[in-house]
């Protein structure tokens, strides 16, 4: 097995690295301090992640994109990962699923996206409705040519700086093997539509200046021109782009490991007490010992699910247990960093106390850890049942 | 006009270098290695003078082991055309780099050859002096500034004394220093096209040069831990201990 990187490959890590440093981490003061992220810094760093090629890095060539393939966008985002969330979700990667856009919405949707002009957003989460996201009550129904939405989205990343969401919304109901379920389709939805309505969502102990937001459809009219995929096929749409999402999560955390474990190390090597470098007591060694064990184990699971993206399809166990050990490493690590520097890492003054308040959502969102099990302890007992 | 860039690959500036256990030098298995800044700087100013329309052709020139090509191809994706590898084990001297250098300028016809003023690893601050005199061309070293002018360059050098400008004569050879430019990045659309830039590889005979070694290494240490140092209350007492304790004063 070969696990080294390529040269390309190295040098994107390496672009990326500097990029971080110089484009991102001078402004994380400011915004973490603020929970802003000023609109003249926002376009800044759109410009500048263009003029490098990151922005867009994940969408094919061909569309003007940076073609990559599932493994470099990993150690981008792992690059990417290491600076405050509001800063490098600034360096866009628009949502795959956005490849699902036909015709006109391509032109509408996707190729903006892919330049920068646009922005999008994902709604899928209800107050009722989380990790059962079927069981969703936004619905959408069919009136001639167009479509009617009403019900609510909470918990929605970014939708206040997005030009549109992603929305999804129950068409129906059919029945399966294990009884009724909702049937879902994909919307389009800009901004400005009637009926549809942007607030403010919850203050969050996680990500200062990245805001989560709640929308509100009242009567909402949209067209079915604005389907995205085909009707009832809004699950469908979703499983085919939005498992690389898991991934993108795990090569995050795996950023922020980086980072609190790099701070960690060299803490450990400096800081004296009793006479002594900390890192010489058994006691902080030990943690060094297991942070470095758990980000390894975590990174090489992330890549190899990736190469298997690349190589043919990776599956669902693979993408899970990449994004359980990912987010769980870093919840340790990020623990752990901080402990090393006992008071010191609780002061906002170091980038610790941000990752580690900022680790806490990584298990709960993209499926919470507890899904992420289901989704592995299916795979493992599926093919011995009914036998 | 052509241009000619020596690069040097170097333990990356981040690393904290180590010394072997046998003192024969320092560490370089398993550390991350880099391009010398120095001769990033020169890298872009080619760059810049080729996009000024001043220059047809960058040309990267590296002498080393295989890996040297991870150096050369940075350069290409920083943006430049094509490489030139002279493959070796040997220990390199700067003057056995210099005349390498020298030849493979000769070859290709390079009329301006940019180096770094020194490269971090071995800070020796000669090879861009022994190329120019080997060629019995025009020298300016440490260079903040360069431009074409008619029958050869007009350059600003930071020396001592402050910046000197001069005007040079055709075909020249330049060294950089720190303040020349702010290298750009390796761009993605440049890194996938730096895949398919050629990066010809030669031997030392290609360019019959004799690289045998004038200095031997005898033993490589690590510098003297500094001592912790003292406060002083005040600029009086800075005096005194300046006079009468370490009598440098
Ligand atoms: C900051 C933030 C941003 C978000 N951004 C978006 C967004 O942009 N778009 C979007 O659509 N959603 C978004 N979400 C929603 C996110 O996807 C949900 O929080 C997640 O799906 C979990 O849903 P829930 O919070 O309702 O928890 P619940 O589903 O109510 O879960 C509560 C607890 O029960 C556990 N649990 C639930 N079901 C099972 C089971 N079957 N077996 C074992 N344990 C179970 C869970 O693991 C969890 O511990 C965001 C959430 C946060 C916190």
């Amino acid at each position: 097995m070969n696990f080294a990187i390529t040269e390309a490959q190295q040098m994107l890590v390496d672009t990326a690295k500097r990029f971080v440093a110089e484009e991102l981490y001078p402004y994380e003061p400011e915004v973490e301090k603020t929970d802003a992220l000023p609109e003249r810094l926002r376009r800044q760093i759109i410009a500048r992640a263009k003029e490098v090629g990151l922005y867009a890095a994940n969408m094919p060539a061909e569309l003007g994109g940076g073609g990559l393939d599932t493994l470099s966008m990993c150690l981008l985002d792992r690059e990417l990962g290491r600076a405050n969330m509001a800063l490098q979700y600034t360096v866009g990667r628009p949502s795959n699923i956005l490849l699902a856009c036909v015709e006109a919405q391509r032109e509408k949707y996707l190729y903006p996206c892919i330049r920068g002009e646009k922005v999008d957003c994902i709604a899928m989460s209800e107050p009722g409705a989380g990790s059962d996201v079927r069981s969703m009550a936004c619905t959408a129904t069919a009136k001639d040519d167009d479509f009617v939405i009403n019900g609510n989205k909470h918990f929605i990343s970014h939708a206040d700086i997005a030009d549109f969401v992603i929305l999804f919304a129950a068409t129906g109901v059919e029945q399966s093997a294990r009884g009724a379920r909702k049937k879902i389709t994909a919307f389009l939805i800009d901004k400005a539509t009637q009926g549809f309505n942007v607030r403010a969502g919850y203050a969050s102990v996680s990500h200062r200046g990245y805001h989560n937001c709640i929308l509100e459809f009242d009567r909402c009219k949209v067209s079915s021109a604005q389907v995205l995929g085909e009707v009832h096929q809004g699950f469908a749409v979703a499983n085919q782009w939005l498992g690389n999402t898991r991934l993108q999560v795990a090569a995050i955390c795996l950023g922020r490991c980086d980072r609190a474990y790099e701070l960690a190390c060299e803490y450990a090597a400096t800081r004296k007490q009793f006479n002594q470098t900390i890192g010489k007591f058994q006691g902080v060694a030990f943690k060094l010992a297991d942070m470095a064990l758990k980000r390894r184990a975590a990174e090489l699971l992330t890549y190899q699910a990736a190469w298997q993206e690349d190589h043919g399809g990776m599956s669902d166990m693979e993408a899970a247990m990449a994004k359980l050990a990912a987010s769980e490493a870093l919840a340790f690590i990020a623990d752990e960093a901080l402990q090393i520097h006992g008071g010191m890492g609780l002061m906002a003054d170091l980038p610790l106390e941000r990752i580690w308040r900022d680790a806490r959502v990584e298990r709960i969102w993209e499926g919470s850890s507890e899904i992420q099990r289901l989704i592995i302890s299916r795979a493992i007992l599926r093919p011995l049942e009914n036998r | 006009m052509k241009i000619l860039v020596a690069v040097k690959r170097v333990i990356d500036a981040n690393i904290r270098v180590r010394v072997k256990p046998d003192h024969s030098g320092v560490e370089t298995a398993n550390v991350k290695m880099a391009m010398n800044p120095f001769c990033e700087i020169a890298v872009e100013e080619a760059l810049r003078i080729q996009q000024a329309g001043d220059a047809e052709e960058v040309i990267l020139f590296s002498a080393g082991p295989q890996k040297c090509q991870e150096t050369i191809r940075t350069g290409l994706a920083m943006g430049a055309d094509r490489g030139l590898h002279v493959l070796t084990d040997e220990r390199l001297e700067p003057l056995a780099i210099a005349k390498m250098i020298a030849a493979a300028a000769e070859q290709q016809g390079a009329d301006l050859i940019i180096l770094g003023k020194q490269s971090i690893d071995d800070d020796h601050n000669q090879t861009g002096q022994i190329v120019a005199a080997l060629m019995r061309r025009a020298l300016g070293s440490y260079i903040s500034e360069i431009k074409k002018v008619a029958g050869g360059f007009a350059i600003t050098r930071e020396i001592d004394a402050g910046l000197e400008k001069l005007r040079i004569t055709s075909p020249a050879v330049v060294t950089t220093d720190l303040r020349l430019n702010e290298p750009r990045y390796a761009s993605l659309p440049n890194i996938m096209k730096a895949k398919k830039k050629p990066i010809d590889e030669l031997s030392v005979a290609d360019l019959g040069v004799d690289i045998g070694c004038r200095t031997e290494i005898l033993s490589v240490v690590e510098p003297p831990a500094r001592q912790a140092g003292v406060m002083v209350s005040d600029a009086g007492e800075l005096v005194d201990k300046l006079k009468n304790q370490a009598k440098v004063i």
